[in-house]
């Protein structure tokens, strides 16, 4: 975080309270309460139809809410339409005028710009140059490709300085390698402007890569709200912690809780202790289980020991990913394979499968869903 | 044994499509570009009464023209006629049927305008084909019988007459409703009306709503996000609809003879009286193929006056 952010950081931008969404029968958006800091990049993640994209267009104003309080900057968004919010959309189709030029697209807001024809068209050129489209101001709109038209549609959105961009899957459409690209740029662009950034995605990984916070939504609601590592290495629900990344699950039993630590017994992990913070509470839920990472286990060479605490596995499968393995291991004592991945390193074996091997873990890698 | 080429030819792709075109190609050599072709020929002809002399000429279209009879076997001199372009009373109907299907013409898109607009942004999307339909049910009366049911309407004792006698809004029928250029304008456009709301309906169903989001969200009102965006993407519609409704009204034959009056008769009319009563083919002809002439002119203006609304706009 640079220092300017971090001074921005403390006012909220955008407040969102007990806000609900009907479509007839349909409960769309089921009570969301949320803070937006000034100067954040911040993400709605979830799967589709989880409502996402419905809170984004009621900050843009495409959108009427039923209930609840949207304010943007301090002010109640009811009844501002969307033309007059300070508010600009990347929009996930890109939206870009198929009747103008490229500088036509970008200077489409500028027509109540008082400043003089000159001076707005310097400014065109140099929102075609900050998102590195200098020079492609007389193109027609329907000669660019795809990637092109979504650096126009930020640069349309950004000229007209907003207090907050929004972004409604703005990479979705593009391939792998120019989405990672349109990642990094788009982070960079974010930093040098310090504009709110709210961009949808049911990409975990491009909201983690991107995000200082997200907000995990299922149904109409907000899941769980944290910035990308929280919501990694803590997530909140068994539902969250499978959504984003891979998790794997082994039941354990409670045997005792005292000031909130817990100490349990799982099959293959033996008996531990857990500190309050590794504990995610579901509402309504019987059994317990024990929540990991595939990348906190570690499988153990010959020779190699065990820092904190080992059990013996049994490996089951093995996908080889040139950077990594992926093994499925099957804990001693346990049926369910679970998956480990391991970076690899020159010198070292891909084991078989059927091989009996040590793997390494620490208690304080582990979350306990209860 | 066949030359290589043929047997290449008879498989190809080339081949293949000629051959389905060629029904069509045939019907529209024979049906369209013959007749037209025969027409054109004729208006440089010599008009011979009861047949056609194969006698070139350009008076047909400007300066003064001899009819000539079969006298006892002796083509002869009877009488003279004046060129299209040379006639004042031809001139004066060209004019007319020309300002006529202009008037028609942006009376039909302005009303069907709306209509369009309303099925493609209001209509629910599973009852668009049901107002489709509902707008194509004149058309399920023959042309003439609804021409004949304007006559009904406009009429000195039709409903609209009685209605505004009824009312005492007026104490005398209003008689220039009927037989004149008012009635023709009102009959074509009604016509017309499907015709137009269907390619503006097109149109506009194709605009990706995003865009007009779009134009809302970069700070513009609703009237001028349709003025900036949701218009000149309609435009395309709007043009055909322009073209599908000038091009045929200009040579409109039935509505003006019916309810034109005297001072509602059009170009067709005329050409119809050449053909007919007076059998002088080669001025009909001219006369065909000047007007012609004009509604191409026309069009290509219009066309050139909007081509920036034409250039692909693939997205």
């Amino acid at each position: 975080m640079t220092s300017e952010k971090s001074t921005a950081a403390d006012q909220t931008m955008i407040e969102f309270k007990d806000v609900h969404k009907y479509y007839g029968d349909y409960h769309a958006l089921r009570g969301i309460t949320a803070t937006i800091k000034a100067g954040e990049f911040f993400s709605l993640l979830g799967p589709s139809g989880c409502g996402k994209t419905t809170l984004l267009r009621t900050i843009a104003g495409f959108e009427g809410i039923s209930s609840g309080v949207v304010m943007i900057d301090g002010k109640d968004m009811a009844n501002v339409p969307a033309n007059v919010r300070p508010t600009n959309m990347v929009f996930q189709s890109y939206a870009i005028f198929p009747h103008l030029t490229v500088e036509q697209n970008v200077g489409f807001g500028l027509r109540k710009d008082p400043r003089s024809a000159a001076e707005k068209a310097k400014a065109v050129a140099e929102a075609l140059e900050m998102v590195g489209l200098k020079g492609y101001g007389a193109r027609a709109a329907h000669a660019l490709s795809g990637g092109q038209r979504q650096r126009v549609a930020l640069a349309r959105a950004l000229i007209l300085k907003p207090k907050v961009l929004l972004l409604d899957e703005p990479l979705s459409a593009l391939d792998k390698k120019m989405r990672e690209q349109m990642q990094m740029e788009l982070i960079k662009l974010q930093r040098q402007v310090g504009i709110t950034f709210i961009l949808v995605t049911h990409d975990q990984e491009e909201a983690l890569v991107m995000s200082d916070r997200i907000a995990v939504m299922f149904e109409g609601e907000i899941a769980q709200l944290a910035d990308p590592e929280t919501l990694y290495r803590r997530p909140n629900s068994r539902k969250v912690a499978d959504f984003i990344g891979t998790m794997n699950f082994l039941p354990a039993d409670i045997l005792s809780e005292v000031d909130g630590k817990v100490e349990v017994e799982a099959k293959g992990f033996g008996r531990l202790t857990l500190d309050a913070e590794q504990v995610s509470v579901a509402p309504g839920s019987s059994s317990a289980s024990i929540g990991f990472r595939p990348e906190t286990l570690t499988i153990l060479f010959d020779g190699q020991t065990a820092t904190d605490r080992e059990s013996k596995a049994e490996v089951v499968e093995v996908v080889y990913y040139g950077d990594m393995t992926y093994y499925d291991i099957k804990l001693e004592g346990t049926t369910e394979p679970m998956r480990l991945s391991m970076r690899n390193v020159f010198g070292r074996p891909v084991l078989d499968i059927g091989t009996q091997t040590r793997v390494a873990w620490s208690p304080g890698a582990l979350v306990l869903f209860r | 044994m066949q030359s290589k080429p043929k047997v290449r030819f008879r498989g190809s792709e080339a081949a293949n499509g000629l051959l389905m075109i060629s029904p069509t190609a045939i019907y529209a050599i024979l049906l369209l570009a013959a007749p037209l072709a025969m027409i054109f020929a004729y208006s440089f002809m010599t008009d011979g009464y009861l047949k056609i002399i194969p006698h070139f000429q350009l008076c047909n279209y400007i300066g003064e023209c001899h009819s000539y009879k079969d006298v006892n076997g002796v083509m002869t001199e009877s009488q003279t006629y004046k060129g299209v372009w040379s006639d004042p009373l031809a001139l004066t109907l060209m004019w007319r049927s020309l300002l006529i299907s202009m008037v028609v013409t942006a009376v039909t898109v302005l009303l069907a305008f709306p209509v369009a607009y309303y099925v493609s942004f209001y209509v629910a999307p599973s009852k668009k084909s049901l107002w489709l339909f509902l707008i194509t049910i004149p058309f399920w009366t023959s042309y003439l019988i609804r021409v004949f049911l304007w006559k009904v309407i406009l009429g000195t004792g039709g409903p609209i007459n009685f209605g505004l006698l009824e009312l005492g809004l007026i104490q005398e029928p209003i008689t220039w409703l009927l037989y004149n250029v008012n009635s023709v304008v009102i009959t074509l456009a009604h016509a017309y009306a499907p015709f137009a709301i269907l390619p503006i309906f097109v149109s506009l169903e194709k605009i990706d709503r995003s865009f007009l989001e779009a134009g809302r969200d970069l700070g513009e009102s609703p009237f001028m996000t349709f003025w900036r965006v949701t218009l000149p993407l309609a435009m395309p519609g709007v043009i055909s609809s322009v073209l599908i409704v000038f091009i045929p009204t200009i040579g409109d034959y039935v509505t003006p003879s019916l309810v034109g009056g005297p001072e509602g008769k059009m170009v067709a009319n005329l050409v119809e009286l050449n053909y007919k009563k007076l059998d002088n083919y080669p001025l009909g002809s001219a006369l065909a193929v000047s007007s012609m002439a004009l509604v191409m002119a026309v069009s290509l203006l219009f066309l050139f006056l909007n081509r920036r609304f034409l250039r692909g706009n693939k997205r």
